[in-house]
């Protein structure tokens, strides 16, 4: 008996969600034994997680507020995979996004809640745009290589962030912990129902309506598809290729620039030590899963929020550390790869003459 | 003063060096692995359990290796028989390290092992200055020293090293010659991830005997640009390593001794050097012969040759 591999047609529709389904069960189920691993039962373990997340009103609008940062950093790293730019520097762009919210926030004396938001939005649109511009321009002029270049600036923004909250920024009653004074109500997100479901959420939306229309409906999202399928067409149709570079980075830094404005003005109410258990790195994910299309980035951030809520279930029920969310997208990932690969080929079985 | 600095530049060389050295040969493969950073925690983790449970330092190396070889071997598999993605494949790997590290690490944090003692070197550590700092380390620096040219001889002046460069240059050609390319591909990600999980050995047993979770503290990345500075070349890849080593000593001798520059700001050097490094870099590939693997991070399917 031998195995041999043969291309199909792509399986498309209703086939090619289960593949996926039957796939993030299969990490899921791996998972459950690392789980077993550290004596947590999985299947208690999983029945928590949908608990919590999904079997409330309040579960759910937690799960929406997780969702919020997924989306606007998803789509931003959605927007940069549609020129094959590997931006995977979302977490750090984040970071300066709530950098230069609070910078207005924590600086500036201005009694209208309209205009302290707008003005804290543009900050921090004008500061994770421009991180992003950085490996950007080094891209579009040196060719230098923006996986690398995006990804080591993340730990220089964490570390900018924890430079202020640790020193000039520290609160003075805030009992030496690192974080900044509290935002004035004006530079705060309204909530609603009585949750913690802010503006943001909206926000994010709006954002994704706004990503479908220029990618999907725009001359210029057109542009940008070509340069990513060919650039070397794109430069014989005349398209400027170096421009549109930089113009999606900073576009691509500001979505996930947004996801740092919402979380402090809609959630944390402060700059602090570790704003973010690693949006920005799920983003990743969710923009691979979405295959850049803006609804899919919505859809796969919703269940990533769930992951995420989960897993602060699974860190107060079970005492396991955050980083099990990692666990679970990484194996996730793996299986996914997995799942493309059949849903275009397929082993058969042949006998040895 | 300067033997100190000399000093801690190896010590802290050392790991990124294994590390780079891995990433060098899987890349010479034809595939990217980045998922290093999760490997380099795989390893730290196996290899501070393994020691703790067995009180074995040699077996502690042995399994850090062989563990993160096994876990690199994940992404070898998914990216030749499944044809996936290598960007996100190692990313994948390197959140899965990440991840399951700082799970079962838990029992670990705060426990201690005895670490490696260095090695005096007779004579050669009597040299003035520079004796002391060079030839007085633990032995996993100079096995790291020793791979540097077993690595580079094995490259260039052997059968398994010229079919193993064919592979990473044109995949195509080499299945021709009857080269079994996956294999190669296979091995190289296995021996390659088995080095970075080495490098996490080294931090976990001799750097800081001890198990803190996420303790590679970015190294796998920096390791990964280190192998565009250093031009796919494993000599290169020693200056390189330690030349991050040098900017992490002098950064935290300037913290010693008491400096008023803020450790956060400090502590951003690496990256900032190491950016600045791969942009120096990048501009003299473009400019002359790239000595880049051809098929680097391309698919490899049979039935695409021409």
């Amino acid at each position: 008996m031998k195995f041999k591999v043969l291309k199909k047609p792509p399986v498309q529709g209703y086939k090619s969600f289960l593949t996926t389904l039957f796939s993030v069960i299969i990490a899921l189920l791996i998972s459950g034994a690392f789980l077993m691993l550290v004596d947590v039962n999985p299947i208690s373990a999983y029945k928590d997680m949908l608990i919590e997340s999904l079997g409330s009103f309040y579960g759910l609008t937690e799960t929406l507020v997780k969702t919020t940062p997924l989306i606007l950093c998803g789509l931003g790293v959605a927007v940069a995979f549609r020129m094959q730019l590997w931006n995977i520097g979302a977490e750090g762009q984040l970071y300066m996004g709530a950098f230069g919210a609070s910078l207005v926030a924590l600086h500036l004396n201005v009694e209208s809640h309209f205009v302290m938001i707008t003005l804290m939005f543009l900050s921090s649109i004008f500061f994770g745009g421009l991180w992003a511009l950085i490996p950007g321009a080094l891209k579009a002029i040196y060719n230098v290589n923006e996986t690398i270049v995006t990804l080591l600036m993340n730990y220089i923004a964490i570390l900018w962030v924890d430079f202020l909250v640790y020193g000039a920024w520290k609160d003075p009653k805030g009992f030496n912990f690192p974080l900044s004074a509290e935002f004035s109500s004006a530079a705060r997100l309204s909530e609603y129902f009585d949750t913690r479901l802010h503006t943001g959420f909206f926000i994010a939306l709006v954002c994704a309506l706004i990503v479908y229309l220029l990618i999907e409906k725009t001359i210029w999202g057109y542009e940008i598809k070509v340069i990513g399928s060919n650039s070397k067409a794109a430069a014989y149709a005349g398209i400027n290729i170096k421009k549109n570079i930089m113009l999606v980075m900073f576009i691509s830094g500001a979505l996930s620039a947004i996801a740092g404005f919402s979380e402090l003005a809609g959630v944390q109410h402060r700059l602090q030590h570790a704003i973010s258990p690693g949006y920005g790195y799920t983003a990743i994910i969710i923009a691979w899963l979405a295959k850049r299309s803006a609804l899919g980035v919505v859809l796969v951030s919703f269940l990533m929020g769930v992951l995420f809520v989960g897993g602060d279930s699974m860190q107060i029920y079970y005492q396991l550390p955050v980083a099990m969310v990692s666990v679970f997208q990484g194996l996730i990932l793996f299986s996914l790869i997995v799942a493309e690969f059949f849903k275009e080929h397929k082993i058969i079985m042949v006998k040895q003459q | 003063m300067i033997s100190i600095i000399i000093d801690a530049t190896i010590r802290a060389g050392t790991s990124i060096l294994y590390a780079t050295l891995g990433e060098i040969i899987i890349e010479r493969s034809g595939i990217i692995n980045l998922g290093i950073e999760g490997l380099m925690l795989i390893g730290a983790l196996s290899g501070f359990y393994t020691t703790y449970t067995t009180g074995s330092l040699f077996l502690g190396v042995i399994s850090a290796v062989l563990i993160a070889g096994i876990a690199g071997l994940i992404h070898g598999i998914l990216c030749t028989y499944f044809k996936g993605n290598q960007i996100v494949s190692g990313l994948a790997l390197t959140m899965f390290g990440i991840g399951i590290t700082a799970v079962l690490g838990k029992k670990m944090v705060g426990q201690t092992i005895e670490g490696f003692k260095r090695i005096e070197i007779p004579f050669l550590s009597k040299i003035p200055v520079i004796g002391n700092s060079i030839f007085n380390q633990d032995i996993l620096v100079y096995l790291s020293i020793v791979l540097v040219f077993v690595i580079t001889f094995v490259l260039y002046k052997t059968v398994w090293g010229l079919n193993l460069r064919t592979v990473g240059e044109n995949p195509y050609a080499a299945d021709v010659a009857g080269i079994n390319v996956t294999a190669y591909k296979l091995w190289a990600t296995f021996i390659g991830s088995g080095l970075a999980g080495l490098g996490g050995a080294y931090l976990s047993l001799a750097y800081t005997p001890l198990w803190i979770e996420n303790m590679s503290a970015g190294r796998g990345w920096i390791a990964v640009a280190l192998v565009i500075f250093a031009s796919w070349s494993c000599k290169r890849a020693l200056f390189g390593a330690y030349f991050f080593g040098g900017i992490s000593a002098i950064q935290l001798r300037l913290q010693a001794m008491g400096t008023t520059i803020s450790a956060h700001i400090l502590q951003m050097l690496p990256y900032i050097f190491t950016i600045v490094v791969l942009i120096i870099a990048t501009i003299k590939l473009e400019k002359g012969y790239s000595s880049q693997p051809e098929s680097l991070g391309l698919v490899y399917d049979r039935e695409d040759r021409k």
